[in-house]
């Protein structure tokens, strides 16, 4: 049995999934879109009960079936009975839920919307499992009436009811229940109250294939429209699998890209528009306000009789009060940039660097006893070197990240499911609008300075695919915080005295190249009119330790599974290049003489333009593309020297123009390649490859001209 | 007047959305439907977008959507 999971946003959608699935889920994306979809198992003790019903219904014809094919002596017959009621059995043992993505209404503007329309069409879920945030019923009963006009077996959950009763109100759930023809469970996710009952009716909903018993919700000239449309295109409903009644609302509310669905004649569309037009004179409104105002006067008649509202929650009035100082005129962009270096601080100075010290030493522990290991048993020093050199020191450097992005990942979706990220978009929205975002992109670039992998993941919260792919190419631009050891060797070297100021300009300069590159796609690759920004400010609320555990060991296991497929062989690639030289020769100690450096010196002419021809150079900056630490590393082990000594031999490399321009070509040129791995991940591989050639030579035209205007001071 | 002019901290009740496509579409869908009432209750702090209170609950808007919104101001300024 498969049961789509439906509601709007902020209405603990995701702590229901939770509760049903435990953490026996899978994510992925819906065809096509970065849309994510989660899928999982009902895992809970209370499932045990349900499919019996169903089961048993389906068991009795299946065994009839036997019995009579044993009869005729059909043999065969008898024993594909026998096998399809076995099948039956395990696939209705199991319960699957789909978490759709949180979405409003039913229209066909955003992805997620379209996605959630195409999946409840077209893949046949046994039943849709609604829920419904029962302190904000009126706007979420909105999306049920329309879920209802889908015709699938349909169950309300109506959730945060403990907080809801807490407050004193009251909802006579019968009467909702009668008056929308659906079963009605009241549940509390945060609690885990009433999710057995829910399976239960749920299932018994879908197993008894109980429709939904009411489909008009509506009266005088939009009824009227509404029945005229429906009989006039039952047939190319039928056809298409659609049902006729949501294809006939949808039609009237001037839904185009169901219209194009049914493929309607000429004729059977000026019918339509005839009857809309008619509705729409008898109105005095348009067909769009017309049904809204439809749903939205059932809904407020059936609130007034069904359910008592308290006054004020609690939850409302300590959420108005905390906005009073978080969202405060004067104190709303202090507080938010305290908080964000506060996670700042403890994700890369106190937890996260702990944990990555932890985490490195136990690494090299082991690397040490492999490398001794293999050593004691002579194995073949290429095939050592792959195994330390290659394997262990790339992987193990990669996995040095994982510390920093759980912890980071711990305060973000503390941020999020507080609520507190919806009042940073609030805030921050006016700064990001000049560049075609919304204030919700904030966030992901602000993480891009500690590091782009997490910022890259993070962008998952964007509603709009839109933003989402925009931010994903603009964050890079945000320096990251493994660029800083370059930053610091190379003021230390050419600018001694100015290194904060070097600094300064350095993450300024990225930042305006940043916002330099959105003006640039919002009127080229992006151009057209982004989603509006209408967002829900929720209520605060305690975060769920179990989804924030959840969210933890997803994004963890995201990026391991990423670390040892991607980044395992282009570390190996990277291994293989400084460890032979052209004619696979191993080199010595150094690599003056391997591919890399080969390819470096072959690459060098490129960077003369921009002051800097020494082959160790262009080297360092390819070394650079498996983390931007090694740049600083490479250039130590190139010309034979420690941290110490390094600012010396730097000054025989590069004049301090040349300086400035390859820190400038550092600062802007592809991300390592964690996260290019993190960019493919979201937008494909394609994707991935053209930003990455396309930063790079943007850094070149940017640091070429840098080059050229520092010649003139220097 | 239209929903942009409406001061902090008072109340209409929506007449008309303006608007096209999706933007119109997200409007209603949200419910700010014809005769619902709606208050300001705040403007970001750098002077857009602003806080709506309606049906119980709080949504953002930027001014320039706003503006499609006519409503008629309530005359008990809270």
């Amino acid at each position: 049995m498969i049961f789509a999971l439906a509601g709007n946003q902020n209405c603990g959608k995701t702590t229901l999934f939770n509760q049903l699935t435990g953490s026996n889920q899978h994510v992925g994306n819906f065809p096509g879109v970065t849309v994510e979809r989660k899928e999982g198992v009902v895992t809970r003790a209370g499932r045990g009960a349900i499919p019996r019903l169903w089961h048993r219904m389906r068991q009795e014809e299946r065994h009839r079936a036997f019995h009579e094919a044993a009869r005729d002596n059909a043999l065969r017959e008898a024993r594909d009975a026998m096998r399809e009621a076995h099948e039956d059995r395990r696939r209705l043992g199991e319960i699957r839920v789909v978490d759709l993505p949180g979405i409003y209404s039913l229209s066909p503007y955003t992805n997620e919307e379209i996605v959630t329309r195409d999946f409840l069409l077209d893949s046949h879920p046994d039943g849709i499992i609604n829920i419904v945030d029962a302190t904000n019923i009126e706007r979420n009963l909105y999306l049920t009436l329309q879920l209802i006009e889908l015709h699938i077996p349909m169950v309300v959950a109506l959730n945060m009811m403990d907080e809801f009763r807490a407050n004193g109100g009251t909802i006579k759930i019968k009467k909702l229940s009668e008056e929308l023809g659906v079963p009605v469970v009241p549940i509390s996710a945060v609690k885990n109250e009433g999710i057995d009952e829910l399976i239960h009716a749920a299932a018994a909903t879908a197993a008894a294939r109980q429709l939904p018993a009411r489909l008009d919700f509506c009266s005088g000239a939009v009824h009227r429209c509404i029945h005229a449309v429906a009989h006039l295109v039952e047939d190319h409903a039928e056809r298409i699998g659609v049902p006729p009644r949501f294809a006939a609302t949808k039609l009237v509310e001037g839904d185009a890209p169901m219209m194009e669905r049914l493929a309607l004649s000429e004729n059977e569309k000026d019918m339509v528009e005839h009857s809309v037009t008619e509705m729409e004179q008898e109105l005095g409104t348009d067909r769009e306000a017309a049904l809204a105002d439809m749903r939205y006067c059932f809904i407020d008649d059936l609130v007034r009789t069904a359910v008592v509202k308290p006054g004020e929650s609690r939850e409302h009035v300590r959420s108005v009060r905390m906005d009073a100082v978080l969202t405060h005129k004067y104190f709303a962009i202090p507080i938010f940039l305290a908080i964000m270096l506060l996670i700042f601080w403890l994700t890369f100075g106190v937890i996260g660097s702990f944990l990555s010290d932890l985490l490195s030493t136990g690494i090299d522990a082991v690397t040490a006893s492999v490398s001794s290991a293999l050593g004691a048993y002579g194995l073949n020093p290429v095939v050592h070197s792959l195994v330390i050199d290659g394997v262990f020191a790339g992987v193990g450097s990669v996995l040095s990240f994982l510390p920093i992005i759980v912890v980071l990942f711990f305060f973000l979706s503390m941020l999020e499911d507080s609520g507190y990220m919806a009042r940073v978009a609030f805030v921050m929205d006016k700064l990001l609008r000049k560049i075609g975002l919304s204030g919700r992109s904030f966030v992901p670039m602000l993480i891009g300075f500690g590091c782009s992998v997490p910022a890259i993941m993070a962008t998952r919260t964007l509603s709009s695919e839109r933003d989402r792919r925009m931010t994903i190419l603009l964050t890079p631009f945000m320096s990251c915080s493994a660029k800083l050891p370059i930053y610091a060797m190379f003021t230390m070297a050419f600018f001694p005295s100015h290194r904060a100021l070097v600094m300064i300009c350095l993450y300024a300069g990225g930042m305006a190249v940043g916002v330099l590159c959105g003006l640039v796609l919002k009127n080229t690759a992006f151009h057209g009119k982004p989603v509006p920004f209408v967002m829900e400010l929720p209520n605060y609320r305690m975060p769920s330790p179990k989804s924030v555990f959840l969210l933890l060991w997803d994004k963890a296991k995201d990026f391991l599974t990423r670390a040892f497929t991607v980044i395992f062989i282009a570390t190996i690639v990277i291994w293989f290049l400084q460890t032979f030289d052209t004619r696979l020769n191993v080199v010595a100690a150094g690599g003056e003489a391997s591919m890399l450096a080969s390819f470096g010196r072959f690459l060098s002419p490129i960077f003369a333009p921009l002051g800097f021809t020494d082959w160790r150079a262009s080297t360092a900056l390819l070394t650079g593309f498996s983390a931007k630490e090694a740049v600083v590393s490479t250039l130590a082990v190139l010309t034979g020297t420690n941290t110490a000594t390094l600012p010396a031999a730097l000054a025989g490399i590069f004049t301090p123009a040349a300086a400035v321009a390859f820190l400038t070509f550092t600062l802007l040129y592809t991300p390592c390649v964690a996260a290019v791995a993190a960019v493919k991940r979201e937008l494909g591989g394609g994707h991935a490859a053209a930003m990455a050639v396309c930063q790079s030579g943007l850094a070149w035209v940017v640091a070429f001209f840098v080059y050229r205007a520092a010649l003139l001071f220097v | 007047m239209t929903l942009d002019q409406l001061g902090v901290g008072n109340s209409g009740i929506i007449l008309k959305v303006g608007g096209a496509g999706a933007l119109r579409r997200r409007l209603l869908d949200m419910g700010l439907t014809p005769k619902t009432r709606v208050m300001v209750r705040k403007v970001a702090p750098m002077g857009d977008p602003i806080e709506l209170h309606l049906r119980g609950y709080e949504l953002t808007l930027r001014l320039e959507d706003a503006r499609e919104i006519e409503l008629e101001a309530e005359e008990d300024a809270q």
